[in-house]
């Protein structure tokens, strides 16, 4: 639409641009701070220094965290994935009373604040002694992560014609052999991209395991939360800026997943 | 259309009786797919619905059975965080709402180009984590922060200008981190509305001004509306931003909450908090859905 009655005056997309900027420079302003060649948290003075990375690198505590995050983010995605796309698939072949009750528990999640849900879960992993387990951080961040599963992959079903299940199985193929080489090859876009949100979800959360990771669980996001409030260095605008290139390489595949599949 | 993908709308619970009847008929031919949506059901319910329902009791039961959590809610320092909250996140919304009308307007309204990077803009902080993004304030709005500095240097200020661990600072990073959530369904929204609509206007000789307040924005309203809940709910129930750019001292209900069950181990405070922030946002929603698809509003859509 370039009509004139709808084309922006020139100071209004000004700015919009100014907002934009609003949104971006604050993100970015954390490389160059990475860079610096001083003790404490400026600009760099007199040079750039890659020794903040260094520090970084060498620091087993950070190791140790950005590997625990790493498995418990796999492990969570792997689950997340498989069963929040078999939800939707169920769902959507179902379409009856109790796959539109699934689909609202699904909702939950998203719109329950997270620090009420803590408290609760919390309590039961008081019960099963699974506080400060593996197990419990990851069954917190499945359980959270499938709805964005089902979310996603249900909205690339919405346009897939069930027309070819329907004459799959006419064929002869078995529901699962319909699954498997019919469907799943029409969605996998979507279940990757699916994917990568319910990694990310469960590699930046934090408010559940302050909660219930105990003493030995220290995932990234958690060293993170303790290095703002404990000491402020220039180590920490690293960690932050690697955090920032995973996050725009993890959004540049999953745009270019989307690119592919329209 | 097909039949399945029809019954799967949300329109599906409205239909006729006999409909619904016949389909229940067919749930033995649907065991399979019962079996397909069982495990990830179950495990929500356990690990979710059911912790959930607990913190519901324990608000009911902790210390002793009855109201009396419920008659603590109107104790001085919780109407203090009360106000707090809700000061913070009617500012916070109210500015990232016409912010984002600004950019959603723009951002639809302009070239295919402009439009790739836009959406880069908006869409980038939406997957940076909101610590790294608290981070980023922090190093800007500190004492000693970019922002002081830069200012000191310049030589327009004396003393350093209070820009964190204060409201200030909170409603900062919120609109920050609220801007696409607020953006996204207003810009779905103002996508959805009729340009010839617009020229009409114009050709029966409305001016720009008039044509905007008296056509676009009034059919802009259910976009608004729903940017505007969408950003609320979420600054309402958001933890980590307030909690490390208010610095503990203008103290909101999420990081209250924590408080009473990590330092001072008061469950019954703690839950019973947290039903009424839930409840508050159901009554939310339920006024909103009258007007608005909440499923479309959170993406199930």
């Amino acid at each position: 639409m370039s009509d004139a009655a709808l084309t922006p005056t020139a100071p209004t997309r000004i700015a919009s641009w100014v907002v934009i900027c609003f949104l971006l420079l604050p993100l970015l302003v954390i490389v160059p701070i990475s860079l610096t060649d001083q003790d404490y948290l400026s600009m760099p003075v007199d040079g750039i220094s890659l020794r903040h990375y260094a520090n970084l690198f060498t620091s087993r505590e950070w190791l140790w965290s950005f590997t625990q995050s790493l498995i418990i983010a796999s492990i969570s995605t792997l689950l997340a994935v498989s069963l929040g796309t078999l939800c939707a698939i169920g769902c959507w072949r179902l379409g009856n009373r109790i796959s539109e009750a699934v689909r609202l528990l699904m909702l939950l999640p998203m719109i329950v604040p997270t620090i009420v849900y803590v408290l609760g879960f919390y309590r039961l992993l008081v019960d099963l002694k699974l506080l400060g387990t593996y197990l419990g951080v990851i069954i917190s961040h499945v359980v959270t992560g499938i709805p964005y599963v089902v979310v996603i992959v249900s909205t690339a079903l919405a346009s897939f014609d069930l027309r070819y299940d329907q004459a799959a199985r006419s064929l002869g193929a078995t529901m699962s052999q319909s699954i498997r080489l019919v469907l799943l090859p029409n969605i996998k876009a979507a279940v990757a991209s699916s994917a990568i949100f319910a990694f990310i979800h469960s590699w930046d959360e934090l408010l559940i395991v302050l909660f219930i990771a105990g003493r030995s669980i220290f995932t990234l996001p958690r060293r993170i939360w303790d290095g703002i409030n404990d000491k402020l260095d220039p180590t920490m605008a690293a960690v932050a800026t690697m955090l920032l290139l995973i996050s725009a390489a993890l959004l540049f595949l999953d745009l270019a997943l989307r690119k592919r599949e329209s | 259309m097909s039949a399945l993908q029809d019954a799967a709308s949300p329109g599906y619970l409205d239909r006729a009786p006999s409909q619904l009847r016949r389909r229940r008929f067919q749930l033995g031919d649907n065991a399979a797919f019962y079996v397909l949506i069982a495990p990830a059901t179950v495990l929500l319910l356990t690990f979710y619905l059911y912790p959930l329902l607990q913190v519901f009791w324990i608000s009911f039961t902790e210390p002793k059975p009855g109201f009396g959590n419920y008659a603590l809610l109107l104790s001085p320092s919780v109407t203090r965080v009360a106000l707090t909250t809700l000061r913070i996140c009617v500012i916070t919304t109210v500015i990232t709402v016409v912010l984002a009308y600004l950019v959603a307007y723009c951002w639809v309204h302009a070239g295919p180009r402009a439009q790739r990077v836009m959406l880069l803009g908006i869409i980038l902080p939406l997957w940076v984590s909101a610590l790294v993004r608290a981070f980023a304030w922090i190093t800007l709005l500190r004492r000693d922060g970019l922002i002081n500095s830069a200012l000191a240097g310049a030589g327009l200020i004396d003393a350093p200008l209070p820009l964190l661990w204060n409201e200030f600072g909170v409603v900062v990073g919120l609109v920050h981190y609220m801007l696409p959530y607020g953006i996204l369904p207003l810009a779905a929204s103002l996508r959805s509305i009729d340009g010839s609509l617009m020229l009409a206007a114009r050709g029966l000789g409305a001016t720009r001004g008039q044509t905007f307040s008296m056509v676009y924005l009034p059919l802009s309203i259910p976009g608004i509306v729903a940017s505007a809940i969408l950003v609320f709910i979420f600054s309402l129930g958001f933890y980590i931003t307030p909690a490390l750019l208010g610095g503990g001292r203008s103290m909101m209900i999420t990081e209250y909450i924590s408080i009473q069950i990590i330092e001072v181990l008061r469950w019954g405070l703690g839950t019973t908090l947290a039903v009424t922030l839930v409840m508050i946002i159901a009554l939310l929603l339920a006024v909103v859905s009258r007007v608005l698809d909440l499923r479309k509003l959170f993406g199930a859509k």
